[in-house]
């Protein structure tokens, strides 16, 4: 039997707030453990929340760019359990009337448009972090991220395969950067994923027992779950088994889930409306000055960016996957063309989806880590325009310059990279190549036109690529049509 | 001059006029509680030193006339689920018994500023959960006017306090009438004001929809001024509500005519103790005579008003005291060997009977499988009440009842048992389940010599109202001068 798989998202995003969600501790990540603390986030008896108003108006934002509608009336309600990071006992949360419901987000998938449902996004706060410490058997607890706001966007189960989810969570990763809702980072927990997974027979309408995913720390590991989830739940039910309603935790080491525990028996939260916070109304006026406010989607930047700069489509496509990305061909662009007189804007996507991509590939890093600048950048192309520094040559300065930071006219110098044109000496170790190679000559003589390609490159090699390309063409050429 | 017998206006004259120095009255109430406190159990803790040095260093201010506010150099107390910076906050509780707060709550802050001064924390029932005192873990609050009898609760060391001129006044918290039926019981005046108008910020809530600060006093006058420090809006508690007209002092007018008041015929029953009959009659028949109109008024959804409460308090307090684990303050169980272990003995041990009881009850109700018929349905009473008040309202200015149907009765008395809400507070509630504001006014004395309370409820920031229609109901009554018997131990 053919089985497809139905995969539905939760996702947690923490937002980019100064202050926590009901009250103005700190969220900066990465602080001193509970010294962003204070009694209302600690829970001390007494103390009362009052709601975050920047939180509420990214979570409108989120919203919108999610074509979602955005709720009128809103409460916050209370999540009853029991667990030590939590300092209330009670996660204060949006269940009964969530902030936003019924959106959607387009992805593309292989060319191929694909429309995912927002099922709700809803407030919350997150709770702190348990630390254990196995060598003298203590756990620990830092209450700093306790009630730092988060959102929640639950999708509908639409997503078919390991591939849609990937690139629905990229999708939603840049947006919400484009938006400054959050810095999104996984590893640092800003954003975090859990996976409701059924698999069904083809055909079938009705969904099937689904399990829910935990720990999935990099899209990667997303990836990989759904599949090995997809093919577990097969096999039990090939082997006619049951799939049992549970949760369970991804290790992305070993590449398996274990349960967590079953979800039948599991908790009764007893949510309610938190009788501490009162409702809150969020007018049309609100959402209209948010929405006037939106910055540039990536969707419309891609479109703007083949209308305005002649892009091809994939060009548009890679350099609008980040919002810095995207701000750093723009300012390139414009000083360039500031300095060129002209639109030379295909030169500056050249370099950075294909030198820029290998080098942050190669060192395994983002470009934010790199120290290039737009005007570096530039820098760098005007050299090539002058014919200062030939491209190969140029490659190797952007790499170093991506590192160091240095000015390209230094590193030229420093290195003595500096072009061969000087034709007397070039005419000496372009002869020095015929003489060495009899037999190419004797090949593209008897019409090998790639003979001529070697030659070339031979003559490259011998002045460690300094040499200007234009020049070795037609001293080559000169040199076979003249001694041979 | 026994300065301890004193109210918060006479004081204020006197100081005025430089005839009195406030380490003075601080030592005079001081030696009162010295010798009574041993017969009456009134106080959790004590803050005598801290008392006196701050009583010296506003006698100083005095003498440099400075300008003071009214209730500044005025001991008062404070019920023990109220945060009092650096003063051990115990809830009368186990669980908190070596709590000491890292803030102050906004009420007490203000009273700071005011320089009022802090004589110590009150008993209490266990987290404001029952009606006699005697939930608390550690010490029953027997009545100033027979020892015999209960205090009332939850607030009754306050009321007991009062009353026994131990303080001036005292700021608790009313969550079922648990202020008001204190009063009551005590003979004092007890205010709950509108939901919103006192910040609840620093008040260790059960059940924060149904529970205010407010404050009990000698007098109606007292009342008036203590309201007016503490009502303010607070942005730190996000139910308190902006309300411009607080200047309470100026409704102490001796004015009731034309004034209607309107009594729900659902209240007469069977339970009404026959002098609290007789007195609440008598109260009806002198307000008509001071010239107020006394109008028939229902409340179709009274008799559903109790239950809903109990339901609604469970509830919300299963939540809210949830947060004793024995992590991070309070109690810890010790010999544990595991998290879920240390939970449970932590909230064995830290938590008594009845708030066991309570705890367990609102797990229940807010399940999935009670959820709709229980919490649900309480809240569509509550919203039923709150219309049938609204109606009510239409008809009349006030609505009177009495404070509680039953006097202050004996410890270990059945009438305290039942799950916090007792008998007592049924008229009492129906304020804490609507939010309007309630006072509970002396209006008579049972043949036994236990005083009877009046309740007087208006509608939603009509504290002026209240204060006028009991200011002359006492103006022209004698009951608020009435003292218990000498409770002072003799040598």
């Amino acid at each position: 039997m053919k089985y497809e798989t139905v995969v539905g998202l939760e996702i947690h995003v923490e937002l980019k707030t100064q202050s926590k969600m009901f009250c103005a501790c700190s969220t900066a990540f990465g602080s001193e453990p509970n010294s962003q603390c204070c009694p209302i986030c600690l829970g001390i008896p007494g103390a009362l929340p009052t709601i975050n108003k920047k939180a509420v108006e990214l979570a409108i934002k989120t919203g919108l760019a999610l074509n979602c509608k955005i709720s009128e009336y809103n409460t916050m309600d209370r999540k009853n359990y029991f667990y030590p990071d939590l300092p209330k006992a009670y996660q204060t949360t949006q269940q009964y009337h969530p902030i936003c419901r019924d959106g959607y987000l387009d992805i593309n998938i292989d060319g191929r448009k694909k429309r995912v449902g927002i099922t709700r996004i809803h407030l919350e706060e997150d709770a702190g972090k348990l630390i254990h410490d196995s060598e003298n058997s203590l756990s620990l607890i830092d209450y700093n991220r306790a009630g730092v706001p988060l959102i929640e966007i639950v999708t509908e189960p639409h997503i078919e395969s390991p591939e849609e989810a990937v690139a629905f969570l990229e999708e939603l990763r840049n947006i919400l950067i484009y938006l400054d809702v959050s810095d999104c980072k996984m590893q640092e927990g800003s954003l975090r994923c859990d996976v409701n997974l059924s698999i069904r027979p083809k055909g079938q309408t009705s969904l099937g027992t689904r399990t829910e995913m935990k720990n999935l720390n990099s899209f990667r590991a997303v990836q990989r779950a759904i599949k090995n989830e997809a093919e577990r739940q097969q096999n039990i039910l090939e082997s006619g088994g049951e799939i049992l309603q549970e949760t369970r935790r991804w290790d992305d080491l070993k590449g398996q889930s274990v349960a967590m525990r079953e979800k039948q028996e599991a908790d009764d939260y007893r949510y309610f409306q938190d009788p501490d916070l009162v409702p809150f109304i969020i007018d049309n006026q609100m959402v209209e000055k948010i929405k006037n406010n939106m910055p540039e989607l990536p969707a419309q930047k891609r479109e703007r960016f083949v209308s305005e700069y002649g892009l091809p489509e994939y060009d548009s496509r890679i350099l609008t996957s980040s919002r810095e990305l995207a701000d750093f061909f723009e300012a390139s662009v414009k000083l360039y063309d500031e300095m060129k007189g002209s639109k030379e804007s295909k030169t500056v996507s050249n370099w950075l989806m294909g030198d820029l991509m290998r080098l942050t590939k190669e060192l395994g890093v983002e470009l934010g880590d790199l120290k290039l600048t737009p005007s570096l950048l530039v820098q760098l192309l005007k050299l090539i325009d002058q014919g200062v520094i030939s491209s190969p040559i140029a490659k190797e300065v952007f790499d170093e310059m991506c590192q160091s930071g240095q000015e390209p006219d230094k590193i030229v110098e420093k290195k003595g990279l500096r072009q061969i044109s000087d034709i007397d000496q070039l005419k000496e170790i372009v002869r020095e190549v015929i003489q060495e190679n009899p037999k190419t000559i004797a090949d593209y003589k008897a019409g090998k036109k790639k003979a001529f390609g070697h030659l070339v490159g031979q003559t490259m090699k011998k002045t460690k690529g300094k040499a200007n390309p234009q020049l070795v063409n037609k001293l080559l050429q000169d040199e076979i049509n003249i001694f041979q | 001059m026994e300065l301890y017998k004193l109210t918060v206006h006479e004081i204020r004259g006197l100081v005025n006029k430089g005839k009195l120095s406030i380490e003075k009255l601080v030592r005079g109430v001081i030696q009162r509680i010295d010798s009574t406190e041993s017969l009456l159990d009134s106080f959790i803790t004590l803050n005598i030193d801290e008392a006196l040095h701050q009583a010296r260093t506003l006698d100083q201010l005095i003498s440099q006339e400075a300008r003071l506010s009214t209730l500044a150099g005025i001991p008062f107390g404070v019920q023990d689920n109220i945060c009092t910076f650096g003063i051990r906050t115990t809830c009368a509780s186990k669980m908190l018994d070596d709590f000491i707060p890292p803030y102050d709550s906004s009420v007490i802050e203000k009273l700071k500023n005011s320089h009022s001064i802090i004589l110590g924390k009150l008993n209490m029932d266990e987290f404001g959960m029952g009606s006699s005192t005697q939930n608390s873990a550690f010490k029953f609050t027997k009545n100033p006017w027979s020892l015999h009898k209960v205090s009332g609760g939850a607030a009754g060391g306050g009321a007991a306090a009062v009353a026994s001129d131990q303080v001036f006044y005292a700021i608790g918290s009313d969550a079922s009438g648990c202020l008001r039926q204190p009063a009551a019981f005590c003979g004092v005046v007890g205010i709950k004001p509108t939901y919103g108008l006192v910040s609840r910020f620093g008040l260790v809530a059960c059940a924060p929809s149904l529970e205010q600060i407010g404050c009990i006093t000698k007098d109606v006058t007292d009342c008036a001024y203590v309201l007016e420090e503490i009502a303010f809006y607070d942005k730190k508690d996000s139910t308190s509500i902006r309300n411009g007209n607080s200047t309470y002092t100026s409704y102490l007018m001796d004015d009731v005519k034309g004034l209607k008041i309107g009594v729900p015929k659902e209240i007469f029953d069977e339970s009404w103790d026959p002098d609290v009959r007789t007195y609440v009659n008598n109260s009806i028949e002198i307000l008509k005579k001071l010239g107020a109109q006394i109008v028939d008024i229902t409340l179709p959804h009274f008799k559903y008003a109790s239950a809903s409460h109990s339901i609604i308090f469970c509830c919300e307090s299963s939540s809210n005291l949830a947060r004793y684990d024995g992590i991070k303050y309070g109690m810890r169980a010790k010999g544990v060997d595991n998290l879920e272990e240390l939970y449970c003995k932590t909230r064995s041990q830290g938590f008594g009977q009845e708030v066991k009881a309570i705890l367990m009850l609102g797990n229940l109700f807010l399940s999935n499988k009670f959820y709709d018929s229980h919490y649900k349905k309480a809240l569509k009473i509550r919203e039923l009440l709150r219309n049938d008040i609204r109606k009510a309202f239409e008809k009349c200015h006030i609505i009177l009842t009495p404070t509680s149907p039953i006097l202050a009765f004996d410890f270990n008395h059945e009438s305290s048992l039942p799950i916090g809400m007792s008998e007592s507070q049924r008229y009492a509630l129906l304020a804490n389940m609507t939010g309007i504001p309630a006072i509970s006014i002396p209006c008579g004395f049972s043949q036994e010599g236990l005083p009877i309370g009046l309740q007087l409820m208006a509608d939603k920031f009509n504290e002026g109202t209240l204060i006028k229609a009991a200011y002359t109901f006492e103006r022209n009554t004698d009951y608020h001068m009435k003292k218990p018997m000498k409770l002072e131990v003799t040598e």
